[in-house]
């Protein structure tokens, strides 16, 4: 079981003993350009605890880590935080080498890891505000509900002061690396996570905020399941996220569009122009070179979007299609907007653009369309859309 | 009798129905669901329920 995987001291207790997934680019439709680690950790209580596994294929690494600490048959408790595959995949196969006295989850946790693994592995669940003696350490649960599964929960290590926070305050980033300190990308990244896993659940997130602040825990370290373990920058994670969740507009427009002769693609830069020219800050994202998940990325520290589709067979084109029903379903809140296309015949889409953004809760101005290609009047238009945009972003910053 | 929708995970609370599995019976409108009671697929409380539209 010993291999060439070390695992890495986080305090004088307390291990990681993660995997680091450097292939990964496509995590359930978000994409992580920069590969992602799955982290587990080990705390040497007299009675060695294992807090979340990794993704199933994973599982050798983590068991070669573990092993250059201690014997993972001597691990006598695991505590799942959260039921997602990336965390739990290794569960059933380190269950069955290393027989711990217990298994233990939310009571959500519980029903989600049987209805992932379909065994007969009597995972106990704690409650909310729970502590367990591991022998010499102490550690308390408490309950994440919907951040970001029904499941979630942090486990906290009293003494040393470590939240295991599962996926909150994470990020997709593999690197030899383990702490924020260490990884000058962190930020990017934890910015991306947020909008991406997050942002559907940011009252929620508030309101986490809210009880952990007034639970009088003072964490000296975060150590998330995916990503850097923040040693250095735990309060600001920690205030960063209250902004994020708080979705202010800020003085950034996100342009996306696609286009299948370009018109599109010129009323997009002409709205952009009009942004730019009143003081917007603008980004302008062709869909054909960029992601859904930058796009939502883009869009958390922004205030406008404007979103272009020509018509293709009375439908909107579908890699817009593709990015409106992500961002509809990331429930952004506090946007100004527009919808603008090219068509040919009847122009079907936009309507069906409008309708999306209203349906999303964007402020709209007047939308514009053109038939075949712009003609001067048409990029006026779009300019002064941008324009109109601009001043909406203004009055809704105040 | 107005239904109630779950904003983190979708669940509809259809008063026709209630919840029997944790106490609440058929017919129940959302103000008489007591305030303790959780959504029955995520476990969120009242206060993260909207009218549905």
């Amino acid at each position: 079981m010993k291999g060439p995987f070390q695992a890495v001291k986080v305090t004088d207790k307390v291990y990681w003993v993660g995997a680091i997934d450097w292939d990964i680019r496509d995590f359930h439709g978000y994409a992580t350009s920069r590969g992602t680690t799955y982290n587990a950790y080990l705390v040497m209580a007299d009675k060695p605890t294992l807090i979340d596994t990794v993704k199933a294929p994973f599982t050798d690494e983590m068991l070669s880590r573990i092993s250059s600490v201690c014997d993972p048959k001597s691990i006598r408790t695991i505590v799942s935080n959260h039921s997602e595959m990336d965390h739990s995949g290794a569960l059933p196969r380190v269950i069955e080498l290393i027989k711990p006295e217990k298994v233990l989850a939310s009571a959500m946790g519980v029903k989600a890891l049987n209805a992932h693994f379909h065994w007969d592995v009597p995972v106990q669940a704690v409650k909310d505000g729970e502590k367990l003696d591991l022998g010499g350490e102490r550690l308390a649960f408490i309950e994440s509900r919907m951040v970001h599964w029904p499941d979630s929960m942090f486990s906290y290590l009293e003494g040393a002061g470590v939240l295991f926070s599962n996926d909150g305050f994470g990020m997709h980033l593999a690197s030899s690396l383990r702490f924020d300190d260490e990884t000058p990308e962190r930020y990017d990244e934890a910015a991306k996570y947020y909008a991406n896993i997050l942002l559907p659940f940011s009252d929620i997130v508030l309101a986490l905020l809210d009880k952990l602040a007034k639970s009088g825990l003072a964490p000296k370290m975060i150590a998330p399941d995916h990503g850097p373990i923040w040693r250095q920058d735990a309060a600001k994670i920690v205030s960063l996220w209250g902004e994020w969740a708080r979705q202010k507009p800020r003085n950034k427009a996100v342009v996306v569009f696609d286009t299948m002769w370009g018109s599109t693609d010129k009323l997009a830069r002409a709205a952009a122009e009009g942004l730019i020219a009143a003081g917007v800050k603008t980004l302008v994202m062709p869909l054909r070179g960029n992601h859904r998940s930058d796009v939502a990325s883009e869009l958390l520290e922004a205030g406008a979007l404007l979103v272009g589709s020509p018509t293709i067979n009375k439908q909107v084109f579908p890699t817009v299609a593709d990015v409106l029903s992500y961002l509809k379903g990331l429930r952004r809140k506090n946007l100004v907007g527009a919808a603008f296309g090219s068509y040919g015949w009847a122009g079907e889409s936009l309507k069906q653009v409008q309708d999306a953004l209203t349906e999303m809760g964007v402020a709209t101005v007047e939308p514009v369309k053109c038939q075949y290609v712009p003609d001067a009047a048409a990029l006026d238009a779009a300019y002064g859309m941008g324009q109109k945009v601009a001043a909406r972003l203004k009055e809704a910053m105040r | 009798m107005k239904k109630y929708v779950c904003t983190p995970c979708g669940y509809v609370y259809d008063p026709a129905v209630g919840d029997p599995g944790h106490g609440v019976p058929p017919g129940t409108p959302w103000e008489k669901v007591p305030e303790d009671w959780s959504c029955p697929v995520c476990g969120v409380g009242k206060d993260m329920f909207e009218p549905e539209s």
